[in-house]
């Protein structure tokens, strides 16, 4: 029977190794599927610059059109909430910057935990909206396939582990903060093989998007 | 003292007064979260209470968690207490030595068969028996030997109730503690690297009160004294909280007594009672003297992932692995891409040209 | 040799480029590509959902080309595409998709869907699921040389009519005139009057140009239909016909796809750049009144607004010229919502409106372009492809809306300033 300080030392140690491992070696593997099979030269004369256009779009994609915001506003606002909300938590709580320190050797300033405390209850509202959205608007429960729920719920989990783990409700801490290391290997290593990867891939598509939009002097 | 005289006429004889007795008795309880109205149920089990026989085995200790209970500045009630038990075979206490003081230990063993309790402190080798031996009697044989007789076992210190130092990797002697060789006797775990001294007297208290343990915990701790974590009742919380920490040791963070959660503090995973009870009666506890927590009182925290590293870093380097990883991942990548490309070229030529005719199903 | 599926999965496979395999790894079925697409949002069915109608593409990409996918398939846990699913994808393809590429504006993550509609048309053709209007269109174009079985005579016709009615010279087969000028056989049938205004604007501005009589058909078929050899070849003769006439530039006309094919895949599809320019008559007359070679006199006094067809200004990039030009003779020139490169589709581009199976779709969609002139209550509309023009009145008289629907380019000739005539409207 392992001690609950041995299994924290074993989550912050092989098996986070392990999942490293996969989560790097699966997304280099899928972008070097799309990258390799490259794309043709363009042999018509262009209007306006390839590169420039892939730039803009990859930059300028973040921001939607007005008719689309519109028509599809809870996709839009909530999807920007949720992206943030995901980010901040993530990239901004003090005790995640020093893992990133410890593994990447950089660190950054850290917002007040309160703020991403508060940040973390809006992320979690946002997702579970997101759900309710995914299961009763008509073209999403079209298109929704069990990997976009499963998605979901990896995605949901290291945020409300999370926050638990710091609010320390329940089982005993020590077992809240393995629960949240488990939902954020399990993350890491499922990644690859899913939609989630658009977190890298959309550098590719937007820019081949904006390419070859700008080729032809158009701005996407 | 004579063993028959009753603790309560063992105090009065040492000038402790009624007062003063009712107000240890009622600190016990409130110590053990005992409603008040215990208070005179524990004086009056004490004052009646015989002197039973403890006997101390110290096997692979420091003697740490014995100068921790024995450290005291002034007379105490519970030095007093301490007094007031039969100790009747102790390494560093007791008068006689050598085969006198086996002889005293196979005694009391005798006289108090079954009723003794057995205290327990460091680990016990399992590798070689030559590592620790008393009196040419391996640790491991002798404590399965008093364990027979013992009405409970008090495992004091953290090698005692989980291994604790020598047990840390790579273990050359295969530390053990109590609870991995007793398995049918009452355990009560008082870890620390030392314990703090009232939890040990709290402890005996209750026993003699009630002549049961108290409620332990899931390592066997009592739970009155282990039950909260440091972090849950440290003083400094606010500032994990509003994230205000210490970067280093001598910084302005530390000057301003800013929570020391980035300098490795396992408060949040050790469970004890410093952050309240504190050491030298009340005076201070790591945490308030600027050192974060070792989590001392935590099986394996020798091994917890470093005494300086904090609980959200990785324990290996990850760094490495990513490096390797982003090495292996692109070659798989440009392997599988290689494939990909081949795949794509072949379709292109063995494209068969497409005409007006062919663009109906054939029958 | 006969259309399977064997054949139509190969398309498939060469179809999948970088673009694409980067397109469905980033899809994340957050659906904003049915609120950009008009068959979507005057229908409410999520079949037209853009992303969906690639699905056969997709499984594909994921069987062939990922590590992953291979393993899949093999387990049981990806079915392979079938028939029977190409046929039911050929409407969505086909009827409810004009590649107007409103949905690769709009999505977050920058997929070009347009992109992939041409190259699933690829597999799909191949495969034998392509609408029969296409594939009669297909075949005349190649055997006929137009789509609606347009011949030289015909055309020779109309320029017979346009030099004795009008007194204007149509120079036809002149070798090392500056210009080749290309027609869509709907011009040559419905608009005619295409041919007059360019012929007068070019005199007016001194510009030396000619048609081709072995290849005067703009159109092309094959980028339609998805036959990437039908429609090289019929660009070859293009090239042919520009490279015999040694011109310096080729003129496309009033026709969205015909646009697309001649200057952004011309080249791409017989693999080898031009040695020649190709424009658009829009971007032809801009030029020409920057140069202040265009003089004109009065302006439109009502209402007007612009169509911007999807091949032309979103995929095509000809965006500012028209307003250029419409300033010049129009006093209440007014932009729809959502005009330029955000523009709805008409509903007929990309082969739809030769598929008399989408008839209904089309016009019911149309209501999102009546939702458009409802909002600047337009008197009059002006547009550059001849494709969107006649089912634009198609549309205006199914739902009973009044509004006259021009070309600019006619429309710049008849405020044109000619030797003795006012031209005043």
């Amino acid at each position: 029977m392992m001690t609950e300080t041995q299994l924290l030392v074993w989550l912050r140690g092989p098996a986070l190794q392990v999942a490293i491992a996969i989560f790097v070696v699966g997304v280099a593997v899928r972008l070097l599927e799309v990258l390799v099979l490259g794309r043709k030269a363009d042999l018509a004369e262009a209007r306006g610059s390839a590169v420039a256009g892939g730039m803009r779009t990859i930059l300028m994609r973040s921001f939607p059109d007005r008719a689309t915001l519109q028509r599809a506003a809870f996709t839009e606002i909530t999807g920007y909430i949720f992206h943030i909300g995901f980010f901040v938590t993530l990239l901004f709580y003090a005790p995640h910057i020093l893992l990133f320190n410890s593994a990447l050797g950089i660190s950054w300033p850290a917002l007040p935990t309160p703020v991403i405390d508060a940040t973390a209850v809006v992320t979690i509202i946002t997702l579970v909206a997101v759900l309710i959205h995914r299961l009763t608007n008509r073209v999403m429960r079209f298109l929704s396939r069990f990997q976009d729920y499963l998605v979901w719920l990896l995605t949901i989990l290291p945020v409300v582990t999370g926050y638990i783990a710091f609010h320390r409700i329940g089982v005993t801490p020590p077992i809240l903060i393995a629960i949240h290391i488990i939902s954020v290997e399990l993350f890491l290593i499922v990644f690859p093989f899913t939609k989630l990867m658009h977190a890298f891939t959309l550098f590719m598509s937007r820019y081949y998007n904006g390419a070859i939009a700008g080729y032809r002097g158009v701005k996407s | 003292m004579s063993k028959d005289n009753t603790l309560g006429e063992i105090l009065r004889k040492q000038g402790v007064s009624r007062r003063g007795f009712l107000k240890f008795c009622a600190a016990t309880a409130s110590l053990m979260a005992l409603p008040p109205g215990m208070a005179p149920v524990i004086a009056q089990a004490l004052e009646k209470a015989r002197r039973p026989s403890v006997i101390w085995l110290s096997f692979q200790e420091c003697t740490g968690c014995t100068e921790s209970l024995t450290r005291s500045y002034s007379p105490t009630v519970e030095g007093l207490i301490f007094d007031a038990i039969s100790l009747d075979y102790h390494h560093t206490l007791m008068a006689a030595s050598g085969t006198a003081a086996e002889a005293a230990r196979e005694a009391a063993m005798e006289q108090s068969y079954g009723n003794y309790i057995l205290v327990v402190d460091g680990s016990i080798p399992t590798r070689n028996a030559g590592f620790s031996t008393i009196a040419g009697v391996s640790n491991r044989d002798m404590l399965l030997d008093t364990a027979r007789g013992a009405a409970a076992i008090v495992a004091v210190g953290t090698c005692a109730a989980f291994g604790g130092i020598p047990h840390a990797n790579p273990n050359p002697t295969g530390a053990v503690s109590v609870s991995d060789l007793i398995k049918d006797k009452p355990i009560i775990n008082v870890s620390g690297c030392p314990p703090i001294p009232v939890v040990i007297t709290g402890v005996l208290a209750h026993f003699l009160t009630f002549g049961a343990i108290p409620d332990l915990d899931s390592h066997g701790r009592p739970v009155a004294f282990y039950g909260k974590s440091i972090h849950d009742r440290c003083y400094r919380r606010p500032f994990y909280d509003r994230g205000l920490f210490a970067e280093s040791f001598d910084d302005e963070g530390a000057k301003s007594g800013w929570c020391l959660y980035k300098l490795g503090c396992k408060g949040p995973t050790t469970y004890n009672a410093c952050a309240t009870t504190k050491w030298n009666e009340g005076t201070s506890f790591p945490i308030e003297s600027g050192h974060p927590c070792l989590g001392c009182s935590e099986p394996d925290f020798w091994d917890g992932g470093g005494f300086y590293k904090a609980i959200s870093t990785p324990t290996e380097d990850i760094g490495r692995t990513a490096v390797y990883a982003i090495g292996g991942g692109a070659a798989a990548g440009l392997a599988l891409g290689a494939i990909n490309r081949a795949k794509r070229n072949k379709a292109e030529k063995e494209h068969e040209q497409v005409t007006i005719d062919d663009l109906e199903k054939g029958d | 040799m006969s259309a399977s599926l064997e054949r139509g999965i190969h398309a498939f496979k060469e179809a999948i480029d970088g673009p694409v395999a980067s397109f469905f790894s980033s899809c994340v079925h957050c659906g904003l590509c049915a609120h950009a697409c008009l068959f979507y949002t005057e229908t409410g069915d999520p079949k037209y959902t853009p992303i969906h109608k690639l699905e056969p593409l997709r499984r594909v990409w994921k069987q062939e080309y990922t590590f992953w996918g291979r393993y899949a398939r093999a387990f049981g846990l990806s079915k392979p595409v079938t028939d029977e699913e190409l046929g039911e994808w050929e409407t969505l393809v086909y009827d409810s998709c004009t590649m107007c590429g409103r949905c690769s504006m709009v999505c977050p993550v920058g997929n070009d869907i347009a992109y992939m509609i041409r190259r699933t048309r690829e597999g799909m053709a191949a495969a034998g699921h392509a609408p029969e209007g296409l594939i009669g269109a297909s075949r005349r174009a190649v055997t006929i040389g137009s789509p609606m079985g347009v011949k030289l005579p015909a055309l020779e016709a109309q320029i017979r009519h346009l030099e004795q009615e009008a007194g204007l010279t149509i120079p036809v087969d002149l070798e090392g005139a500056d210009y080749m000028c290309l027609l869509s056989s709907m011009e040559i049938m419905n608009f005619p009057e295409y041919i007059g205004a360019i012929a007068r604007i070019f005199k007016q501005a001194n510009v030396s140009w000619t048609i081709s009589s072995e290849a005067f058909e703009a159109t092309n078929s094959g980028i339609q239909i998805g036959v990437s050899e039908i429609a090289a070849e019929l660009v070859q003769r293009v090239v042919d016909a520009a490279e015999k006439l040694q011109v310096k530039a080729v003129i496309s006309p009033e026709c969205g796809h015909a646009y697309m094919a001649i200057r952004w895949e011309g080249p791409n599809l017989i693999g080898k750049p031009f040695s020649f320019q190709v424009m658009h008559i829009m971007e032809v007359l801009d030029q020409l009144r920057e140069e202040g070679r265009l003089k004109t006199t009065g302006k439109e006094k009502q209402r007007l607004t612009y169509h911007d067809p999807c091949q032309i200004a979103r995929r095509g990039g000809v965006l500012e010229q028209p307003r250029n030009l419409l300033n010049i003779v129009a006093e209440d020139f007014v932009e729809m919502p959502e005009a330029g490169k955000m523009n709805w589709c008409c509903g007929a581009g990309g082969g739809v409106s030769a598929n008399e199976r989408a008839d209904e779709l089309r016009l019911r969609v149309f209501n999102r372009k009546k939702s458009q002139l409802d909002a600047v209550r337009a008197e009059g509309l002006v547009t550059a492809c001849s494709n969107c023009r006649i089912y634009l009145e198609e549309g205006l008289e199914e739902y009973h809306m009044d509004i006259p629907v021009t070309g600019l380019t006619e429309t710049i000739a008849e405020h044109l300033v000619e030797e003795g005539e006012g031209g005043e409207r």
